[in-house]
């Protein structure tokens, strides 16, 4: 790994008695995209915005470019582009005029946020909705400002706080690709998200976070092999059946998880575990046999699904 | 200086760089861009209010009255309420713009999050829309000169002063209007504003001598900001210049200290720690 542009030893943040982030480790380096994965109240925002200068840690140490953001917010802040998970568009304003006024907020001139504006109107798409307030936008569109506007002071580090959910998949897919053009570009990102599709997609390297810890850390790939078999048979007989044969399919494979609605058995070769159950007049009401995921890593780690 | 972190090194050694990053003025440019877009009906309101009062109270009620006497002097009920009435208007404007506005920023919009995960301060912030709050106050001051010197109300040349004091008693009520807002989280605690404001500002002697209460109201108005803001107008409208007059900007300079200052802690309490 190169040099680490964040990070983060012993890393903890409490509300009270309540341990938001508890002692996490972690490093990011220059380039790379790095995911936060975890469920709801997991910590990742907590997180972000420690990275980011708005929230002060409890304990633990925490650089970023080698400055630690208790005595350097603003000096950090300068590097960064930050999207939240909610957007704080300008509503008052027009789509050129907050990314304008977010470039004043920089100390940018105003000639140089001119031009950039156009460079970033073109790249998030929104050209024809230039002079349009921020309210008339659609959910997609308002993400992509919000991105945007987070590269109006050419950040070294982009913050992308669950930048797709609540999207449809059509503008998710074109979220992902001009993420995909920033990471091109050299800029480190560091995203949070609970979709292990778009961890997938995205993140060169992650943690699984859960309650404030980190439960593991490695690229998509690497956390499956490690935590996951390479096929999953995913089986449903109707929720009272399902108990019932349970046993039986357990001695069938090398680990099998039951969830309220269906049955996943990890193994090598699902399509074989397949016919050998169709063999044993089991008669599943249905059946799907795929690739594992960053959700079975998931659901191997914590026993829990990622989206409740 | 082009880029962001260079603009931001710059101040890194500075006392209080994480605070204020020098840059108030981009939060008045925000809410100058705001302006162009935004409805005329309150500004509007603002100046046509004082006016209506002199109007009411003066012409109207002046004809009962007479004159009053202020000091040594005696003089006509209508010249006597102007300077209250504008100092009223002045301070209602800065506490519109650093209260409801505030809290839509706060509450709503989340403006002020998004402003502060930039390397702008908290005291950037507190004093952009401080002063923007008080441009109101200026601008009241000005319209309400206009209309009462052609009407023969202007006593003295002095009356001038009565621009900056306007803004200076305005920067006071928004420096402490936003710092209490700062700390409100429901509408009902907001609404608790308004009614707090209609008597204080009834009672502070905009319409009469405050000599006219027994002597334990009188006292706790003294205490009131409101009848230090009708006072200092009153003082400089006719150039009643004294110990008094001393009292009052104190007072002010004190109110707008502390209110910027709880303003920068709250919001660095609520977005930065
Ligand atoms: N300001 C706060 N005061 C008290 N508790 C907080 C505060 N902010 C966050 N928490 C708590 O800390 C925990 C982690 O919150 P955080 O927002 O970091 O989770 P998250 O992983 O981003 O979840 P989500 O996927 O829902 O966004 C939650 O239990 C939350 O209730
Ligand atoms: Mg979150």
């Amino acid at each position: 790994m190169s040099e680490a542009l964040i990070s983060a030893r012993g890393l903890t943040k409490r509300y009270g008695d309540f341990t938001a982030v508890d002692a996490i480790d972690f490093d990011v380096a220059k380039g790379e995209s790095f995911g936060l994965l975890g469920p709801n109240g997991a910590g990742k925002s907590t997180t972000m915005r420690i990275i980011a200068a708005t929230s002060q840690r409890t304990s633990g140490t925490i650089t970023i470019l080698g400055r630690d953001p208790e005595e350097h917010g603003p000096q950090i802040r300068a590097h960064l582009g930050v999207v939240p998970q909610q957007d704080n568009l300008d509503t008052e304003l027009t789509v050129t005029e907050n990314l304008f006024i977010y470039g004043r907020y920089f100390g940018l001139g105003k000639r140089f946020i001119r031009t950039k504006i156009e460079e970033l109107l073109e790249f998030a798409q929104l050209e024809e909705k230039r002079d349009v307030k921020v309210d008339a936008l659609s959910g997609g569109m308002k993400r992509r400002l919000t991105i945007a506007r987070a590269l109006v002071s050419e950040p070294d580090i982009l913050m992308l706080d669950e930048p797709t959910t609540g999207l449809d998949p059509q503008a998710r897919h074109i979220l992902w690709d001009r993420l995909f053009r920033l990471k091109e570009l050299g800029v480190t990102l560091v995203i949070t998200t609970h979709f292990m599709d778009e961890a997938e997609q995205l993140c060169d390297r992650l943690v699984v976070m859960d309650k404030g810890k980190i439960m593991a850390e490695g690229s998509p790939l690497e956390l499956i092999k490690t935590y996951s078999t390479k096929e999953v048979l995913e089986v449903r007989f109707g929720s009272d059946r399902n108990k019932e044969i349970a046993p039986t399919l357990r001695a069938m494979c090398s680990r099998m998880e039951e969830l309220p609605d269906r049955i996943l058995m990890y193994v090598e070769d699902g399509e074989a575990l397949l016919e050998e159950i169709l063999n044993k007049k089991l008669h599943p009401t249905t059946s799907l046999v795929r690739r594992s995921s960053l959700e079975d890593v998931f659901l191997r780690l914590t026993g829990r699904t990622l989206i409740e | 200086m082009s880029n962001a972190v260079a603009i931001a090194d710059a101040r890194a050694n500075r006392v209080g760089h994480q605070l204020y990053a020098g840059r108030a003025r981009a939060i008045l440019e925000r809410s100058l861009i705001a302006l162009r877009s935004s409805t005329w009906v309150p500004v509007a309101t603002g100046f046509v209010e004082p006016v209506l009062y002199l109007l009411a109270f003066g012409y109207g009620m002046g004809e009962l009255i007479g004159n009053v006497t202020l000091g040594d002097k005696t003089i006509d009920y209508t010249v006597f309420i102007a300077p209250g009435l504008l100092a009223t208007s002045a301070m209602n404007g800065a506490i519109y713009d650093s209260t409801w506005n505030v809290f839509f920023k706060l509450n709503e919009s989340k403006l002020y999050q998004g402003m502060l995960a930039t390397p702008l301060g908290p005291l950037d912030v507190a004093l952009g829309e401080i002063i923007w709050a008080l441009f109101r106050g200026l601008s009241y001051a000005i319209a309400f000169l206009a209309i009462t010197a052609p009407l023969g109300l202007v006593p003295g040349v002095s009356a001038v002063l009565a621009i900056p004091a306007a803004v200076f008693i305005a920067f006071g009520f928004a420096s402490f209007g936003m710092a209490i807002t700062s700390y409100f989280k429901t509408y009902q605690q907001m609404g608790m504003i308004n009614i707090v404001l209609l008597p204080l500002f009834l009672f502070s002697g905009s319409l009469y001598p405050i000599s006219v209460y027994p002597d334990w109201l009188e006292f706790l108005i003294q205490l009131m900001p409101s009848w230090h803001g009708i006072e200092l107008v009153r003082d400089v409208w006719f150039g009643n210049f004294d110990s008094g007059t001393l009292l009052h900007i104190f007072y002010f300079l004190v109110m707008i200290i502390c209110g910027l200052y709880f303003t920068t802690r709250r919001l660095r309490d609520l977005f930065m720690r």
